[in-house]
């Protein structure tokens, strides 16, 4: 008995490891909470083996802990979403090069009673926060310096509300991913800035709406950046740039093009 | 309320369809867990017999820090064991980030204090009833701690089960080394969190029910091979 429960684990534990090692084809990225939450991802990877034969690693964080994974180069190329963060990172000699890949929107989700009204007559995401900051209406952040939290942040600067003024009665800093703070808004009845994608894909959305959407500012960027090989040795940069190849052809403009929940699309391709 | 009624219904389609994807990452649970136990008791069992028996300055601090060790929080230690093993970090060449041997080297960190300290405590009542017929028998060191592990082996097995269920139940440290990759570094707990995270409740309870499903299933094989309980027994 304990001889046939040892021979089990051995075979589990080479199965295990021996499946795990790295190979030539092995990529490891790391990308946005969004990117994942949005559900492409899943339709990607199976298409991306098929295509290239590599076996890309998704590591799902923050855009600024994506940033960190890269500089420490821990992975071999980084999806992420914020403009000014990535062109740090190349200036920094982090990366090799920026490559823009698709893009959607961000949206101010919030509950259906819309206490801050800004469902209706608002022009600007600008002044639609003004209006929550001044309904002292719950707003849950992400405050977890990803893509989406630096938009956040901006967008407040631009409406004039310093961090001072955003007291924690009414805004809560979550501290997590998309996904858990859609989660937090859900349960607090709060408003909520999101990437059009994590929303439509979202299953726990309770009484929230997208209420607020169309503004030119709240644009939102995906690009791709391999990490430099001249600084950390070992990553993959031919993966990196077999994937960049791949990421930018025909085949997947096709299929982040054609990506939609209930009619939706979600990301729009615009690789050059 | 209706999400756990959902969790318990995708639960039991999960474990009678053997959903290749759940067998998956129950299996490298399993597997991360139940070796970072084996090489955590492998320290900490002989260590616990050690610090029981012998008499030296500051045991009283040696027996209390230990015993601090307990709480290590797993999001710290999976912190530093990432700052250790990045590429960036003074172990970065090995590459072991994001696979399960991070993870097992952060769960072995955190289970150790917690074997140790239990095994300690009851090898400790064990030497004083012990201790006049040891000395009287003129045994050396390592006789005295493999016969006090032998004899005291249904408390050690406590200890041991007790680190598997701190560590099959982690996912703070894990998270952090291991990276949740899917069909890389994904475990039961982590895909509870991602789950959640994209508001799939129902999926996510489905699968916490079935982690702790393994937990009982493991600690009632691992009685059955120890023979305990049995008739008048005890």
């Amino acid at each position: 008995m304990i001889r046939s429960l040892f021979a089990l684990v051995t075979s589990l534990v080479t199965s295990l490891f021996l499946s795990g090692p790295l190979t030539a084809d092995t990529l490891r990225m790391a990308v946005t909470t969004s990117f994942h939450n949005s559900g492409l991802s899943d339709i990607l990877l199976p298409e991306i083996v098929k295509g290239t034969g590599l076996d890309v690693q998704l590591i799902i964080v923050g855009t600024g802990q994506a940033i960190r994974l890269g500089e420490a180069g821990d992975v071999d190329a980084i999806l992420v979403h914020s403009r000014r963060a990535e062109d740090a990172f190349i200036a920094a000699g982090h990366g090799t090069h920026r490559r823009e890949i698709m893009y959607n929107d961000f949206v101010i989700i919030g509950p259906e009673s819309d206490p801050a009204t800004i469902a209706e007559n608002t022009r600007t995401a600008i002044e639609a926060l003004q209006r929550i900051a001044g309904a002292q209406a719950p707003f849950a952040s992400r405050g977890d310096d990803s893509g989406t939290h630096k938009m956040e942040l901006s967008l407040w600067a631009a409406a004039g509300i310093n961090k001072a003024q955003r007291t924690p009665g009414w805004y809560k800093e979550a501290g997590a991913g998309m996904g858990a703070t859609l989660n937090t808004a859900a349960g607090l009845n709060a408003y909520v800035l999101a990437d059009r994608a994590s929303w439509l894909n979202f299953s726990n959305k309770g009484a929230l709406k997208l209420l607020f959407a169309g503004d030119p500012a709240l644009f939102n960027q995906y690009a791709f950046l391999p990490v430099n090989p001249a600084k950390h040795p070992h990553v993959n940069h031919e993966a990196a740039m077999q994937l960049e190849d791949w990421l930018t052809g025909p085949h997947t403009a096709e299929l982040i093009n054609s990506y939609r929940i209930n009619g939706e699309t979600l990301f729009t391709f615009n690789a050059e | 309320m209706l999400e756990i009624w959902l969790g318990i219904k995708s639960a039991f389609w999960l474990i009678v369809t053997l959903d290749a994807d759940l067998i998956e990452i129950a299996c490298r649970s399993l597997v991360v867990t139940l070796s970072a136990v084996a090489i955590a008791a492998a320290i900490a069992l002989p260590l616990g017999a050690w610090l029981a028996i012998g008499r030296y300055r500051f045991r009283r601090l040696v027996i209390a820090v230990l015993n601090a060790l307990m709480g290590l929080p797993p999001v710290v230690v999976g912190l530093v064991v990432y700052l250790m093993l990045s590429r960036s970090g003074p172990f970065g060449v090995m590459g072991l980030l994001f696979t399960p041997w991070a993870m097992i080297i952060a769960q072995v960190i955190i289970l150790t204090p917690l074997i140790a300290s239990i095994a300690h405590q009851s090898i400790r009542d064990l030497w004083a009833e012990y201790h006049d017929l040891l000395i009287s028998l003129n045994t050396s060191r390592s006789q005295r701690i493999k016969t006090l592990l032998w004899d005291s082996r249904r408390a050690l097995l406590t200890a041991a089960l007790a680190g598997f269920g701190r560590g099959i139940g982690e996912v703070g440290a894990i998270m952090i080394v291991g990276g949740n990759i899917d069909h890389a570094t994904r475990v039961m707990t982590t895909a509870i969190a991602l789950e959640t995270s994209k508001g799939d409740f129902a999926l996510a309870i489905g699968l916490g029910f079935v982690l702790i499903a393994m937990a009982f299933a493991v600690n009632i094989t691992i009685h059955m091979l120890s023979g305990t309980e049995v008739r008048d027994r005890w």
